[in-house]
């Protein structure tokens, strides 16, 4: 189950997208996650929706792929539906004891549902169409700054590609560990939630201390390896700004002008 | 000058109580001394808590000696001046393939080495490239580690540590977490590259089958180095092996009960060499 969940992965491919900078991404995504908060009515949603349907055209991956993902939080879209459609305010349609179907709520449901998805699907585009290494060396490159402050950039950015690492293989080991608790007997599938939560202590001990263990024997590897701090140290895949990375740049300017004036004179095009 | 050349090394383990306090020591190695040459193939056995895991970080400047000196290449591991220069000519490959890849792309897993030394991007690239031929890797450059198994993983893993162009490899135990055919694939990577590359090996092991074509044996035992020669002077002493809890190659085992039984046969190493020898015992004495 745990293995289906698809946002956050990354979709091999040699496409456009694909060959942007990773700081170029990650600062198109952000300004992309500000336009949805800026989109006051549905006509503002046509930027970020055009801007969307163009980069998963560029980037090749299949729309099916990129669907699955929204499956983690169809419970969470499908609780902010329910809400805004039962429990809405204004004129009433339809109404039963505290349940009232109202216009405005509905529309409002709506209009929150496609705001998670597009979220959702925007920043899923992102993980799809960068390695995790970009990813990390983007996001270190981008608050390089901040090592004046004495933030440990490096180091962080370095726990987190290793956290990536490490995730699938964790993952597997809990499952390993939940059989072999299965086998002596452990119950994982009956009781309430507490008695639920109590019989994976059993799980995450063994857990945890595998988890220092392999930290333990990385620290080895890596040790072994010259590894020495962040300082003196080269990449293989520098991060560098193509011409490519500008039109980018250009695009995502226009798309934010574009839903800074929808949401101003929005209303008026209806 | 030999290569490697361990003195008197003697590794004392502190033993702590709950609250950390030191209340003994645990001697891992009691002096031992070994000599390696460019370019040899070396194997080294003994069986859980002898010590032989203790003597291979020693090389890799990962443990300090208690007391005595272990030089590689003329540097002392002792100095801290040293350490990089030693990791670099010595790269080490550990048991668990999963907890020593540290990137999610197998490219990136082998350029962490070199990253680290600041070596120019487009030199990285070639040397990432030759590495990963080397092992046979090629192919899987840009996929995650993940989806490997354990024998390219550790393949992985050599090609990350040769991509550093050491003269010198040390494999801690590499094949005990892999199934026969991923042990068949590592202990292959690994003599090629010593006859191909010249690259002196290392091979800490508790499998006798790996080491038979080493050019030299050491044997450890509670952390003395108790025998030392060519894997014919070492398996010659069938009886001294067994006693320090250590499982015989198949052909010398049966070659050493059938002399046991009486039978004129000299000790083998291989199977080859064993069909021989019973063959020819057959023709003296007219049949087994």
């Amino acid at each position: 189950m745990i293995r289906d969940i698809t946002i956050g992965q990354y979709y091999q491919g040699s496409s456009i997208i694909h060959r942007l900078d990773a700081r170029t991404k990650l600062i198109a995504t952000f300004l992309y996650i500000v336009c949805i908060f800026l989109v006051k009515n549905y006509v503002g949603f046509v930027a970020p929706v055009l801007f969307l349907v163009m980069v998963i055209v560029l980037s090749k991956v299949p729309v099916k792929f990129i669907f699955k993902g929204l499956k983690p939080v169809i419970f969470i879209i499908l609780l902010t539906m329910v809400f805004h459609v039962f429990f809405g305010s204004g004129e009433a349609i339809f109404s039963w004891g505290i349940i009232k179907i109202t216009k405005a709520g509905i529309k409002r449901g709506i209009f929150l549902v496609l705001r998670i998805v597009l979220l959702m699907l925007g920043s899923s585009m992102m993980t799809f169409t960068t390695t995790p290494g970009q990813l990390t060396d983007g996001l270190e490159a981008l608050f390089k700054p901040l090592t004046k402050l004495h933030v440990p950039v490096h180091e962080i950015a370095l726990m987190m590609s290793i956290a990536l690492r490490f995730i699938p293989v964790l993952l597997e080991e809990t499952d390993k560990i939940m059989k072999a608790q299965q086998s002596r007997g452990a119950d994982f599938e009956t009781g309430n939630v507490l008695q639920r939560a109590k019989s994976m202590i059993p799980v995450f001990i063994p857990l945890i201390i595998s988890a220092f263990r392999r930290a333990f024997d990385l620290a080895m590897a890596m040790e072994a390896r010259c590894y020495n701090g962040g300082n003196g140290r080269t990449k293989m895949h520098p991060l560098r700004y193509k011409p490519v990375d500008f039109y980018a740049a250009v695009i995502c300017v226009i798309f934010t002008a574009g839903t800074v004036f929808l949401r101003v004179y929005g209303k008026g095009l209806l | 000058m030999s290569f490697i050349s361990i003195k008197n090394l003697v590794h004392d383990f502190a033993k702590r109580d709950e609250a950390g306090e030191k209340i003994g020591s645990f001697t891992a190695l009691n002096d031992v001394s070994i000599d390696v040459a460019r370019g040899e193939f070396i194997g080294i056995i003994g069986r859980n808590g002898s010590g032989k895991s203790t003597l291979a970080k020693h090389i890799n400047a990962l443990l300090y000696p208690t007391t005595g000196k272990v030089f590689v290449n003329d540097y002392d591991t002792s100095d801290i001046n040293n350490t990089y220069l030693i990791r670099k000519d010595a790269g080490m490959v550990f048991q668990n393939p999963d907890n020593q890849i540290v990137a999610t792309i197998v490219e990136e897993d082998v350029a962490f080495g070199l990253e680290n030394i600041g070596v120019p991007s487009e030199d990285i690239i070639s040397r990432v490239d030759e590495a990963l031929r080397a092992v046979g890797m090629e192919k899987y450059r840009e996929q995650s580690p993940n989806r490997l198994s354990g024998g390219q993983k550790q393949r992985i893993c050599i090609a990350g540590a040769i991509a550093m162009e050491p003269a010198c490899l040390i494999l801690d135990e590499p094949t005990a977490m892999l199934d026969p055919s991923g042990r068949e694939e590592v202990l292959k990577t690994v003599k090629r590259l010593n006859k191909e590359k010249n690259i002196t090996v290392i091979l800490v092991t508790h499998h006798m089958d790996e080491v038979i074509d080493a050019d030299k044996i050491f044997v450890m035992n509670k952390g003395r180095l108790v025998l030392s020669g060519t894997p014919e002077e070492v398996f010659r002493k069938t009886d001294e092996i067994r006693n320090y809890g250590l499982a015989l190659p198949y052909a010398t085992e049966v070659s050493d009960r059938l002399k046991k039984l009486g039978y004129d046969i000299d000790i083998c190493l291989t199977g080859e060499e064993l069909i021989n020898a019973i063959s020819a015992c057959r023709n003296v004495r007219g049949g087994i």
